[in-house]
């Protein structure tokens, strides 16, 4: 009996030992291999391609460019998503179903159909959303959004902003609404309720949802290749140039796991921090 | 519990607009008349729709992708079912770890894996294979459909199992006639969440996919690449429209919320 739920787990652990861990360990090696234009990829152990990605300027624009991008997504998202969870919470029963199945419901519809979206909106200086933007006088010429880190920001805001909603609103089904009402019964205002009482409690909603959010934005591919075009590299753009383009595979291998690397450790720290400083809240 | 303010519910107005503008714009761009990418007003036509007949390749990769999905999904849920029941009612040795595993498919990016699916496949023989496609596609759907065979396999009464065999059930009549019943619902949820994001998975694909084998959203991506013309646009109607059914009928039968709001509790914790 003492076998059985090894047993059980086995057909799924061998997949993952056979399916997962061994290529992902081979990627790992990929990365130290030699290539050449016409050699083509030499099993050898060198650390030429870490050199390049680690000490080349390009490289480093690039990453910054990805981590910036990520950041400002994720920015983006708390502070739109966050409130809006806020507010879907407080709806009463066939509005708050319909609203949460129309806000979470593009997480389901195709990224590519969803960036096409937004390069239909942005589309050059006669795009929609300039039109808006200049028809309520907050700009008095066209934005660029295509092909810019605006455009991406933009479009990945939209993409990834139900996990963040879903964050926030998994954290607010735990709060106690007795609580706020124990606080506006001895005087609080509604901004102080907020500030005070739920913004304390749904803060490590809002980090979860933010690391979520941060990792998929650092390694989003379908979204920063359309709007960002040919030019805009980011991490996962440039790795698929290099295994798809120049076929240099064990360069594009080490710009991966570079990004895997650190994605881990952003997540993992913050993940610390949070369960720290949190402690309480999940206990 | 307080209402919305009018404040309030202006936000949220714009926020709904938001999310729903870029898909809406879509919609509306392909029923246009023109040879060209335009908002029709006046005239509407359906001619982009027809012209998905003369595109072969969009057709077969439909096909494709419906096929993946459906057969990735299936196998991923035969294999989440015993290792649900393992995690959901045993406490052994490495439990915690083996979860950690089948769900790090969710928290890996799906560009290493199709880098690592790449190498790895190429080196087997399995290079642009529809077999590899399965392979890979099982792994990266299999957390979605664990969770929800997870789910059920936890909130499972027991004491009706026991009944079963104080009134003489051997083992595989238990399982077949009440186990399996009672884990059904948490099953084809499972399943449908699985297929979804098979069917929709791109950025993993994109690298393993081979002239032949290329799935709708590799399709759609490779086009778009080239040129945005009304056609990727009615595609992409299509797409949405068969996505928004599965949703209502999913969120009728099992609950969008309860699948989705379950699928975020366990990233990033």
């Amino acid at each position: 009996m003492k076998a059985a739920p090894y047993l059980l787990c086995l057909p799924a652990l061998v997949l993952f030992a056979g399916v997962v861990i061994v290529p992902l360990g081979m990627t790992v090696l990929l990365s130290f291999h030699d290539w050449g234009q016409y050699k083509g990829i030499e099993p050898v152990f060198i650390l030429k391609n870490w050199q390049e990605v680690l000490g080349d300027s390009y490289f480093h624009e690039m990453f910054a460019r990805t981590f910036r991008i990520a950041f400002f997504v994720t920015l983006l998202a708390a502070v739109f998503g966050a409130p809006e969870a806020y507010i879907l919470n407080r709806m009463r029963s066939p509005w708050r179903g319909l609203f949460l199945l129309v806000i979470l419901g593009p997480l389901l519809i195709s990224v590519v159909a969803r960036t096409l979206g937004w390069a239909l909106l942005f589309g050059g200086n006669s795009g929609l959303v300039n039109k808006a933007l200049m028809g309520m006088g907050l700009i008095s010429a066209p934005l660029p959004f295509m092909f810019t880190e605006t455009g991406i920001v933009v479009a990945l805001a939209h993409v990834l902003m139900p996990y963040m909603v879903l964050a926030v609103w998994a954290s607010l089904q735990r709060l106690d609404p007795q609580v706020e009402n124990a606080a506006v019964a001895l005087g609080a205002g509604p901004f102080t309720v907020l500030r005070r009482i739920v913004l304390p409690q749904v803060m490590p909603g809002i980090l979860s949802g933010a690391v979520i959010v941060f990792a998929l934005a650092a390694s989003a591919f379908a979204t920063p290749a359309i709007i960002g075009g040919r030019r805009l590299k980011v991490a996962s753009t440039l790795a698929y140039d290099e295994f798809l383009n120049t076929l240099n595979w064990p360069l594009g291998a080490a710009v991966a796991v570079l990004l895997l690397a650190a994605l881990i450790a952003i997540i993992w720290g913050t993940n610390r921090l949070v369960e720290r400083r949190y402690a309480q809240v999940f206990a | 519990m307080s209402r919305n303010g009018p404040l309030a519910l202006a936000y949220h107005t714009l926020f709904v607009a938001f999310m729903l503008a870029p898909i809406l714009v879509v919609c509306w761009v392909a029923f246009t008349p023109e040879g060209f990418l335009s908002f029709p007003t006046d005239r509407w036509s359906l001619r982009w729709f027809e012209a998905i007949a003369r595109y072969p390749e969009f057709i077969s990769a439909f096909w494709r992708s419906l096929w993946l999905g459906a057969i990735s999904s299936a196998i991923a849920v035969a294999i989440s079912v015993p290792a649900a029941l393992a995690i959901g009612r045993y406490r052994f040795r490495g439990r915690e770890a083996l979860t950690a595993l089948f769900m790090s498919p969710l928290m890996i990016p799906h560009l290493v894996l199709g880098i690592a699916f790449l190498r790895f496949f190429t080196q087997i023989g399995l290079g642009g294979t529809f077999a590899g496609l399965v392979l890979s596609h099982i792994v990266v759907v299999l957390p979605f459909a664990l969770r929800l065979t997870l789910a059920s396999a936890v909130g499972l009464d027991r004491s009706i199992e026991h009944a079963a065999v104080s009134l003489g059930a051997s083992e595989s009549v238990v399982l077949r006639r009440i186990t399996l019943p009672l884990v059904l619902p948490g099953l084809v949820s499972g399943w449908a969440l699985a297929f979804i994001n098979s069917f929709d998975e791109l950025t993993m694909t994109v690298f393993i996919a081979a002239p032949g084998t290329e799935t709708l959203p590799v399709r759609m991506f490779l086009y778009i690449q080239d040129n945005i013309d009304p056609l990727v646009t009615s595609v992409s109607a299509c797409v949405i429209a068969v996505t928004v059914v599965a949703l209502v009928i999913l969120d009728r039968a099992f609950g969008l919320e309860r699948m989705l709001v379950g699928r975020s509790a366990s990233h990033g914790r």
